[in-house]
């Protein structure tokens, strides 16, 4: 439909194309501009993200120290996991929820549109003063993501920048969180029952209300320690009749669920491509639904097994190690839901499918070490180690990163009207399945053997397998720029594509032509 | 970074893959935990390998089906997709049978980590007080008390010289414990949150500024055991080694009684700790200038 027959069909002021320039981006309230912008921020932390683990790889690559000071390397493992969970992969799941939610459900926007631009441009800035603190004196902050007391307390003058970081990123995430329930539960077609909602809005849906439960308790940590630096309060200081553990107590009831945050819209990714390259429906679609919601409930119930070792008394080990034990029950009703969707249906391989396959593998093995990790007298062991660095990287890089990259080969060809180049994606996803697997693998056997993490030099006995990891880092680093590359010539231009893009692809986002116009759904469609 | 840095880095990473090939001080690398030196040990590596053996059945059986139905299930074979996508009774088979796997595994569990908490009983009691960067040892009805630091020189960590074969896992005054006792460990800290940690003895614990934690171990074996702090603790916390000799009782008795002399006058091994913590006593720090 051209713009012009456009004009003269509807002449309503709501159903114009994109303003032009930049005012259509710093402006925009339409959230398929705003998912893009979200995507595109996202991959460029990726980027940023992915060269401060660079810098970490590539000083561990043999013993010595012989690239960076020992406090620039902490600077490094902190900004890179700050970077990579608030900048990087929350924000591609945002983006995502913003393209697809709307299109799924058949509505015409998100909810609340002047919110969701003002939740994405907040971005930026909060990102833009948390990397600026490596340039303050005293450098970035260097006591790790986690922000323990009293060890954060020594960072420099960055500090309360960091501070103010994450609270923007916190207001942020609650907002596009707030959105993306009123849009679920106010803006569904007329027939589209919440038990007949796609897996990726389920999962969303229940991801938001985390969110909203967990951001403001982060938000109430950080403060604490900006008052006991600052005002002389005594939260975590013991010698004020504080406690430093209790730090931990908070951070991690925001902290798992944080894990899961990231995690569940990636369940909903896969249980969307799945089914579309076995051309078959989801099998279970609602124990799927039921897994998902446990698995949340569950979040919040498991927070102090990351704290194992803080001293805490027999009975809350064995509380916390029994309820984790737990999450590995929903968590396999989902891999073997997914296998059964495979078994017997009729499948091809395209990029996105290669993805989600390697997600269900490797987000398995991720799921075997958080098993492992459970076992409290184990974890004793494995607690602080490399052990602990490979499982949440496997669970985070081939999990969550993966669902992503799948998201992203799975619908640009809806987005931007063109088919991907499936050679140069295969390519691709062969070297970072082999990347990741070099990269991650190795630091198991580490860990074991007594590496702890977090340390820029290491003993002899270490030294075989670091250079194993760092060499699997710049293979998995450098085959990114193939994505970024294969991303922008989509874009560009390339082969047209259809409107269903996929042989066995089914939802309402399929029924629209390829790039979706400006405006969708401005009437609602009738789900049946 | 200058280009001569980057010429120096290449250098030392040629010599680096020279030393690997010929062995030289190299440790062997391992793949798995260390079985240790106390009943609890070998307990937590029982557990260890009991999970982690029933992780490789289930994910032998689970990736076992998915791969079969990979390769089977494929159009590119005629296949044509089925639609069935619901079955009570397997939804609800593969929701009991993990539960039940689970309880087995909590029960062995349960009973390990009761024993562990059980600091009952102790022959000896050592205070552990974590400093950035070191470790104090405080053998509490002895009247003994030191530091124990990091030995491994400057040279070796800047690759000035060839490292040692226990590089960065060595210190000036390791602590010294008998066989066959129980010991019972106190950790604190005092300055920041540390974990000592040394795997032969099976766990860590934290130490925690203001609070006191309790631990316990009784080594079987004579020898020399490392380990490292395991808790972020600022800008050293790769270089602050824990070293643990455990001897039979009368050469523990033998070194008691010859540090109870030596502690008659004061050393330079218990000295105050605020010249501990100044700068140029950092390990990785050369007067006071950062590499």
């Amino acid at each position: 439909m051209s713009a012009a027959s456009h004009a003269t069909d509807h002449d309503h002021d709501h159903d114009h194309g994109p303003a032009q320039g930049l005012s259509r981006w710093l402006l925009t309230t339409n959230h398929k501009d705003i998912g893009t912008l979200y995507l595109l921020f996202s991959l460029t932390m990726f980027f940023i993200g992915g060269s401060m683990a660079l810098v970490i790889r590539a000083e561990l690559f043999q013993p010595g120290l012989q690239i960076v000071d020992p406090y620039f390397f902490n600077q490094m493992t902190t900004l890179h996991a700050l970077v990579m969970i608030f900048g990087a992969v929350m924000p591609a799941f945002v983006g995502l929820a913003n393209w697809l939610i709307p299109m799924m459900i058949g509505a015409p926007d998100m909810a609340l549109p002047r919110m969701n631009n003002w939740s994405f441009w907040i971005m930026p800035f909060a990102f833009t003063l948390l990397l600026s603190t490596l340039f303050m004196p005293g450098g970035g902050p260097a006591g790790g993501w986690t922000l323990y007391p009293p060890l954060v307390l020594q960072t420099g003058q960055a500090f309360p920048f960091v501070i103010l970081a994450i609270h923007m990123m916190g207001v942020s995430s609650i907002m596009g969180a707030i959105n993306i329930i009123a849009t679920i539960l106010n803006l569904r077609a007329p027939g589209m029952t919440l038990m007949k909602m796609p897996l990726f809005v389920w999962t969303w849906l229940i991801t938001a209300f985390l969110l909203i439960a967990v951001m403001p308790v982060l938000a109430g940590a950080v403060t604490m320690l900006l008052t006991d630096k600052f005002f002389g309060t005594s939260f975590f200081n013991a010698a004020g009749g504080g406690d430093p553990v209790m730090f931990q107590h908070i951070f991690w009831f925001f902290g798992h669920p944080e894990v899961y945050i990231m995690i569940l819209p990636a369940f909903g990714i896969i249980s969307q491509i799945i089914p579309t390259f076995a051309r078959k429906p989801l099998f279970g679609y609602a124990s799927m639904v039921y897994a998902t919601a446990s698995i949340a409930f569950l979040s919040f119930l498991v927070w102090a097994h990351h704290m194992f070792t803080v001293g805490m008394p027999l009975r809350g080990e064995l509380f916390f190690m029994y309820a984790t034990m737990l999450i590995a029950v929903p968590t396999g009703v989902k891999v073997f839901n997914w296998i059964s969707t495979m078994w017997h249906g009729a499948m091809t391989f395209e990029t996105p499918m290669l993805f989600s396959i390697a997600f269900v593998v490797l987000f398995t093995i991720g799921g075997f070490s958080g098993l492992m990790l459970a076992i409290a007298p184990a974890d004793f062991q494995y607690h602080d180690t490399y052990f602990v660095v490979a499982h949440f990287h496997y669970v985070l890089v081939p999990g969550a990163v993966f669902s992503i990259i799948a998201a992203a080969y799975y619908w640009l060809p809806k987005w931007t009207g063109h088919m991907y180049d499936e050679k140069l994606g295969q390519l691709h996803f062969w070297l970072s399945v082999i990347g990741v697997n070099v990269l991650f693998f190795p630091q198991h056997f580490l860990g074991l053997a007594g590496m702890p993490r977090r340390i820029p030099d290491y003993a002899l006995q270490f030294a075989e397998f670091n250079m194993v990891s760092t060499i699997g880092a710049f293979l998995f680093g450098f085959s990114q720029l193939l994505f970024a590359y294969n991303v922008i010539q989509t874009i560009r231009g390339g082969a047209k594509a259809t409107d269903q893009v996929w042989e066995g692809a089914h939802g309402l986002e399929w029924t629209l032509s390829s790039p979706p116009p400006y405006h969708t759904f401005t009437t609602a469609p009738e789900v049946k | 970074m200058s280009i001569s840095r980057i010429a120096q880095g290449s250098s030392a990473l040629t010599s680096a893959a020279l030393l690997l090939w010929s062995g030289g001080a190299h440790a062997e690398y391992a793949l798995n935990m260390p079985r240790g030196v106390t009943t609890i040990s070998h307990d937590v590596y029982d557990l260890h390998m009991q999970i982690f053996w029933i992780c490789v059945i289930i994910g032998m059986v689970v990736f076992g089906v998915m791969f079969w139905s990979i390769y089977h299930h494929r159009k590119s074979r005629g296949a044509v997709p089925a639609q069935f996508h619901e079955s009570t009774v397997i939804e609800v088979l593969w929701t009991l049978i993990p539960m039940l796997i689970l309880i087995a595994m909590a029960v062995p569990a349960t009973k390990t980590l009761i024993r562990m908490y059980d600091t009952r009983d102790a022959d000896l009691t050592i205070k552990v007080t974590g400093y950035q960067w070191r470790w104090q040892y405080d053998y509490l009805d002895e009247g003994v008390k030191f530091f124990s630091t990091l030995a491994t020189p400057q040279s070796q960590i800047r690759n000035a010289t060839a490292k040692g074969e226990h590089y960065l896992l060595e210190v000036d005054n390791p602590l010294v414990v008998p066989v066959g006792k129980k010991i019972r460990i106190l950790t604190t800290a005092a300055d920041v949150i540390h974990s000592w940690w040394v795997p032969e003895l099976g766990w860590k614990k934290d130490a925690v500024p203001g609070f006191i934690n309790e631990a316990w171990t009784e080594i079987q074996k004579p020898g020399v055991y490392r380990g490292q702090c395991a808790e972020l603790c600022g800008r050293d916390h790769g270089f602050m080694p824990i070293v643990v000799k455990a001897v039979p009782e009368a050469e523990f008795q033998q070194w008691l009684a010859q540090m109870k002399a030596q502690n008659a006058t004061p050393t330079a091994s218990d000295s105050n700790p605020r010249t501990m913590q100044s700068n140029t006593d950092s390990p990785t720090v050369v007067g006071g200038q950062t590499l």
